[in-house]
């Protein structure tokens, strides 16, 4: 914000000190913000720079991890099973619970009865608030066994026969992979998804809804060409936010992914390991130094791909409302 | 001098009831009618005669329910939670609230044009003017829509303005040019019945005079209701009024209605007369 600094006749009196006081209290907050980011990168820079002088772009595009120098092998630190691993069942989280998270945002605002849809959304809204730690247990004991003797056995001999498809579930079901993993990320951004996006919904003015109902449009039309439409960038913004939850999420997709795959395969009934849970299982165990080195480069990495996805999803919803969304959330 | 001769010069001499479009008749009974939120009543005892070919103003103190009896003639009424209506409204002849009757083919012969303008925002001009003749019809081609477009922006007169803007936002035109999107948009369905709920409240007087010569343009093929909180505006643009009130003992009832010169030089009630002479309301 910028005061002017001369007073025009009638305007109102420049440096009131309230004013003052409250402008600099907004930019040193903001710069506060700023300041706590930028040092976070360059320490993660720093305690990495062992790691990044070493292996360079190979961290990125080796899938070798060896932390601990074997007559076979030597030391060697490739993330990208991790980076597959994160991006595999975060997207997977996306793609399961957002046709899920939005027709029920839909059917609770626009559809139930409002007995129904308040305490639906009440309770949806509780679900936000259980610890990660909770999925995982919860995913550990009555998903994975789930998967492994139901879910992942009929995926294979129905989608499984159709070729290409198909790929996505060879190999013998385990339970504890990148398909369970992207399972619990999903039921976790759930609810964050549905909530925002119900509001989202509830906003688009009751005008908007008559205007189309006016011309004799039904329910149906009404929710696919007011409401949609309006509500669009708002959504994509909730879903976007449900991504970056699940990109960032560890307890949970480390009890239940597996973190044994230094393999790539297009596979996701194999086990997997994400980023995170990569720092959270290996962060005790980094003895040597460039192994500590290598552990921060990943927190790194990690927040370069959560940048990533998120300069992309403001992209989109930017494309969107470039084209006249209703709703900026 | 009495405050109501003041109306004379504005009223237009009696003209006749312009020539109905063929076929359909275009009049509305209302008779009985009451309109309920919940539990609470809005208005009751309603008994009105729309006629075709002219304009009908509905007038009243605020709050009296006039946006209530307009939204009930083309059902938009019941869209609200616990909003019912009781009584009948026919429309040549068949009352739009027999069971069984589809409320989306009532607002199709219906049209209604809201307060606020209100084009769709993720819409251009052309595709707002269309919206209604997307909506479960069956498709036409490109130069049929385009055809409709030209015709339903020409009728309210806004097609010299906008002709080099038609895929621009919808939004992105004033509020005036909004509203008259909003009526091509509602006429462009080809509707018998054009409801108008205060449609120039947010407008400027240029505008709103803009709309008035369209409206009277558009009584040939269609019958139109405009609600309006203007006495000016009533006087100058319609045919018949109907004025409207709700008191301590009635919820918003109908006092009285008929020919615009008659209600507005020589009401029947006191109440009408006190209302358009701004002492009351
Ligand atoms: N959505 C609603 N829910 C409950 N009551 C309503 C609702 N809309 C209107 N009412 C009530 O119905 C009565 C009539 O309202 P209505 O909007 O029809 O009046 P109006 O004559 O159009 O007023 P105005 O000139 O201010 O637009 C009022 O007492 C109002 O409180
Ligand atoms: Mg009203």
């Amino acid at each position: 914000m910028t005061l002017k600094t001369t007073a025009a006749p009638g305007s109102q009196k420049v440096g009131d000190p309230g004013d003052r006081v409250f402008s600099f209290i907004l930019r040193a907050a903001s710069s506060i913000v700023l300041l706590i980011l930028i040092a976070f990168i360059v320490l993660l820079v720093i305690d990495s720079r062992e790691s990044i002088s070493r292996f360079g772009l190979s961290f990125l595009s080796s899938s070798k991890w060896n932390p601990v120098e074997t007559e076979i092998n030597k030391i060697a630190f490739g993330a990208l099973p991790f980076i597959f691993g994160t991006v595999v069942t975060s997207l997977l989280a996306l793609i399961l619970a957002t046709p899920l998270a939005i027709g029920s945002a839909i059917f609770v605002s626009e559809y139930s009865p409002p007995w129904i849809g308040k305490p639906v959304a009440f309770i949806i809204e509780l679900l936000v608030a259980i610890p990660s730690v909770a999925y995982g247990i919860w995913g550990l004991f009555v998903l994975v066994p789930l998967m492994r003797d139901v879910v992942e056995p009929f995926l294979q001999s129905t989608l499984g026969k159709i070729p290409v498809i198909g790929l996505l579930f060879v190999g013998p079901p385990m339970g504890q992979d990148l398909l369970t993993g992207g399972v619990v990320l999903a039921i976790m951004i759930l609810p964050t998804i549905l909530s925002l996006s119900r509001e989202v919904i509830a906003q688009v003015p009751r005008l908007q809804k008559e205007g189309m109902l006016a011309l004799g449009a039904t329910r149906w039309e009404v929710l696919t060409k007011a409401v949609l439409p309006y509500a669009r960038p708002g959504i994509i913004g909730a879903s976007m936010l449900g991504l970056a939850r699940a990109i960032g999420e560890t307890m949970a997709v480390t009890m239940v992914i597996g973190n044994s795959s230094t393999k790539i395969t297009p596979s996701l009934l194999t086990p997997g390991y994400t980023i995170s849970s990569a720092i959270a299982n290996q962060f005790t165990e980094a003895d040597s130094p460039i192994y500590f080195s290598a552990i921060v480069e990943l927190g790194l990495v990690l927040l370069i791909v959560a940048s990533v996805f998120n300069i992309l999803s403001r992209i989109l919803v930017m494309r969107l409302v470039g084209k006249g969304g209703g709703s900026h959330a | 001098m009495n405050p109501i001769r003041s109306f004379a010069d504005l009223i237009p001499d009696a003209v006749p009831a312009a020539e109905s479009r063929q076929g359909a008749e275009r009049s509305i009974a209302i008779r009985g009618l009451a309109a309920y939120y919940g539990k609470h009543k809005a208005i009751e005892g309603i008994d009105l005669d729309i006629g075709p070919g002219v304009i009908t103003a509905i007038i009243g103190p605020s709050g009296c329910g006039k946006s209530t009896l307009i939204r009930c003639i083309n059902r938009m009424h019941e869209v609200i939670a616990g909003a019912y209506a009781t009584g009948s409204v026919t429309l040549d002849g068949t009352d739009i609230y027999t069971p069984g009757s589809d409320p989306v083919q009532i607002r199709r012969r219906i049209g209604m044009v809201f307060q606020k303008p209100n084009p769709f925002p993720t819409r251009t001009v052309y595709e707002n003017v269309i919206a209604g003749l997307r909506l479960n019809l069956p498709r036409k081609s490109k130069a049929d829509y385009d055809e409709v477009v030209e015709r339903s922006l020409r009728s309210v007169a806004l097609w010299d303005e906008v002709k080099d803007k038609l895929h621009d936002a919808g939004t992105a035109l004033s509020g005036g040019q909004q509203q008259r999107l909003c009526i091509a948009r509602a006429i462009a369905i080809k509707p018998e019945v054009l409801l108008l709920d205060e449609p120039c409240s947010a407008l400027d007087p240029t505008a709103t005079l803009k709309i008035e010569d369209l409206l009277f343009s558009l009584k040939i093929d269609y019958t139109i209701v405009i609600v309006t909180h203007n006495m000016q505006q009533a006087a100058r643009a319609s045919d018949r009024t109907a004025f409207l009130m709700a008191d301590e003992n009635h919820v918003g009832h109908l006092v009285e209605a008929g020919p615009t010169r008659e209600i507005f030089l020589k009401p029947k009630d006191s109440r009408t007369e006190d209302y358009i002479s701004g002492r009351l309301g």
